[in-house]
């Protein structure tokens, strides 16, 4: 599968977690090649654990990497990351991709959580996450964004982020910034100078019912309801740790699962 | 090529008499007039005159958000349901003429919320003396200054002083202390207004709001004749 | 029916509620983010490439006779502020009022029984424009224009910004306007045979936070 051509790297892994009947899941795939890697880790209760290891550095340019994660039914799968993923400039001209793919079935529970991705300057990267969920799955997923490295300009970085609840769309928005995307990403409608993004999307069922009370902390995060099953918490800080915090306080905010 | 018969008999969109279930809709009074001229103490005290014979509503357009809702909400001059604010985008007076949408729509939301209604009172956010109700929007309209805001007003005129179907001049226990001159006022009005008529009130009277109240009672009458 | 009718339709005098609406700008002005016609601009260019493109996807996919129910669910998606949820719903409830009196149409009266409080606002354009006779690129400019004509205005009230100055700032954005309704579009005729996922999904984190810490005030000006 990791297929080195003249336009840059391909590389896939993928992640199948099933309920193994007698209080944990399993995980009859776990495959990975090339730059990405993956790493099964001590399970917690029924809960198993998989780090993504930066085996080499995050996509460079026209590499096109591919994460596919599906939690069958009853399952539940947390996955982490071992460090951030930057993105660089590669050799090979044109954007690098980066997509992630995550499913998961009924009664099923996901937690994905990687570190940062970082866009350092001179990079072009574009990433997809489509996310699937039965109607009784429960799921978590974070993700940050840090535009360069500590005093560099960023790269460029487009990220779009799409969750849907039984076939239905309940979030889907794209953020581009970076030298070439469209003017105004760092004005006072989007970034305004703030250097780290993140949002943190919680999915549960009971959701539908009792949605998230609509809150803000400070001028930087908001914790919303969205039309679905699904809270959003979305923030902007001047670097990472002030986002992990600021994320890790909203996520506490929620009620208890 | 129209599917149904809606554009024969426009639902409401704005000035129709009717309802879309084609009952006949609460008559709706504008109060519109100056900052501070007495307009919510008016409202107020009309709700209390009329509640018990009435089925009314108020919908207020503030300034700044709700704070005239928020005044007859404290004062209990109406259940909290029956009352509704708009807010204006800092010109009050485009809500209440040029763009009537959120009025319109306030007032649909109370006779569907609380209805069938008999009257809406809809209080413009205090403005200067041009603002003046659309007919889109309104039935009728009062227009209230009070003494302490000048005895010439009346002589000034502009669209609110001169074509309200009723002018109210408020505070006149003030009149002495600001040095107003009721009746060179009552000639005033006069002259811009013909046969227009003219209400002056001190609601710390006994007779209060009577006037007002009375006047409001011959206008539903006529709407609902 | 004529091209003029997108003047109508795109005049700021078009009675459908906008006046009461600052696109963000009284959030960004009270937090010091918007100060004069500088950043007004940098502020009318982000909101033009984010929440502009995404309501001139969907004006034009509206306008391209896309069904409006799963537009409307694309625009809740697309959208997760439930303040701005509110003002959009708001807004499409009163443009669906005013459109329906100046340009008649089943299609309308239809959106109106489908929505009685209201389909998102950009939907509720599309239509309209639909109606008055105009296509989806007459939608696209409309909506594209008014994710950054209503900031303005809003920001001459709020910062007595000189109204030369802020006119200036919009006609500085008309190339970039281009490219957005050209964008929206191209994306829309794409959603025609894709369905409503290939619709521009734009977003602006500042705008998303700024709304809901604007609904959090008990006194402010605009209603959104």
């Amino acid at each position: 599968m990791n297929v080195r051509t003249g336009a840059g790297v391909r590389s896939l892994a993928r992640i199948v977690a099933r309920d193994d009947g007698r209080g944990g899941t399993s995980l009859p795939v776990l495959e990975s090649d090339g730059p990405l890697a993956l790493r099964r880790t001590r399970a917690t209760g029924s809960e198993a654990r998989v780090m993504l290891v930066g085996a080499m550095s995050g996509p460079l340019g026209g590499d096109h990497f591919t994460v596919e994660g599906r939690v069958e039914e009853g399952a539940r799968l947390s996955v982490g990351s071992a460090a951030a993923t930057i993105a660089l400039p590669g050799q090979a001209k044109g954007e690098a991709r980066y997509d992630v793919r995550l499913d998961v079935a009924d009664h099923g529970e996901l937690h994905w959580l990687p570190e940062q991705l970082i866009s350092a300057q001179g990079s072009d990267l574009y990433v997809t996450t489509r996310v699937e969920l039965a109607p009784t799955a429960r799921f978590v997923l974070r993700e940050e964004q840090v535009l360069g490295r500590v005093g560099e300009e960023p790269g460029r970085l487009t990220s779009r982020l799409t969750v849907r609840v039984a076939g239905q769309a309940v979030l889907d928005q794209e953020l581009a910034c970076g030298p070439g995307a469209p003017g105004g990403w760092d004005g006072p409608a989007v970034l305004a100078g703030h250097r780290a993004v993140g949002q943190l999307v919680v999915v549960r069922p009971e959701f539908a019912a009792e949605p998230v009370a609509a809150t803000v902390l400070g001028e930087g995060a908001s914790v919303v309801p969205l039309a679905g099953p699904a809270a959003l918490v979305t923030a902007v800080a001047p670097d990472a740790l002030r986002l992990r915090r600021l994320l890790e306080e909203a996520f506490a905010s929620l009620p208890r699962a | 090529m129209h599917l149904d018969h809606a554009h024969d008999t426009p639902t409401a969109l704005s000035a129709d008499a009717h309802r879309p279930d084609g009952t006949r809709r609460a008559l709706r009074i504008g109060l519109g007039g100056p900052v501070g001229s007495g307009k919510t103490a008016t409202v107020a005290a009309l709700c209390r005159a009329l509640r018990d014979e009435l089925a009314l509503a108020v919908v207020t357009n503030d300034i700044y958000t709700r704070e005239d809702a928020e005044f007859l909400l404290r004062e209990a001059v109406l259940p909290p349901e029956r009352i509704t604010a708009v807010e204006t985008g800092a010109c009050p007076h485009t809500a209440i003429r040029d763009d009537i949408s959120a009025n319109l729509e306030a007032v649909e939301d109370l006779e569907d919320a609380v209805g069938p209604l008999d009257l809406v009172l809809v209080e413009s956010g205090g403005d200067n003396l041009t603002a003046t109700f659309s007919k889109g929007l309104v039935d009728a309209q009062i227009f209230v200054i009070d003494v302490a805001g000048g005895d010439d007003i009346p002589r000034k005129g502009g669209p609110g002083v001169t074509t309200a179907d009723l002018l109210v001049v408020n505070k006149t226990d003030l009149a002495p202390y600001v040095g107003s001159d009721l009746a060179r006022m009552a000639a005033d009005a006069k002259a811009q207004r013909a046969e227009l008529p003219v209400v002056f009130q001190s609601l710390r009277s006994e007779a209060g709001v009577a006037d007002v109240a009375a006047w409001v009672r011959a206008q539903l009458a006529a709407w609902t004749a | 029916m004529s091209r003029a009718a997108l003047l109508v339709l795109a005049d700021g005098r078009f009675p459908a509620g906008g006046h009461a609406h600052s696109g963000g700008a009284e959030a960004a002005v009270k937090a010091g983010r918007i100060s004069g016609a500088a950043s007004l601009g940098e502020f009318c260019r982000g909101r033009l490439h984010t929440a502009g493109l995404t309501a001139a996807g969907l004006s034009a996919a509206a306008a391209l006779g896309i069904d409006p129910v799963a537009l409307d669910r694309a625009a809740d998606a697309r959208t997760p502020s439930p303040a701005l949820r509110v003002a959009a719903r708001k807004l499409g409830r009163q443009l669906l009022r005013a459109a329906r009196a100046t340009w008649p149409s089943a299609e309308l009266d239809a959106l109106g029984r489908e929505f009685p409080k209201g389909a998102h606002q950009p939907v509720v354009l599309g239509l309209a424009a639909r109606a008055a006779g105009l296509g989806p690129v007459d939608a696209a400019y409309c909506a594209a224009y008014e994710s950054v004509s209503g900031p303005t205005s809003a920001t001459v009230r709020l910062l007595s910004l000189d109204p030369f100055d802020a006119t200036r700032v919009l006609a500085r954005l008309a190339p970039e306007l281009d490219r957005v309704a050209d964008r929206a579009v191209e994306a829309a005729r794409k959603a025609v045979g894709e369905g409503v996922d290939a619709l521009p999904a734009g977003s602006a984190p500042l705008l998303e936070i700024g709304a809901e810490v604007h609904a959090a005030w008990p006194v402010r000006l605009f209603a959104s």
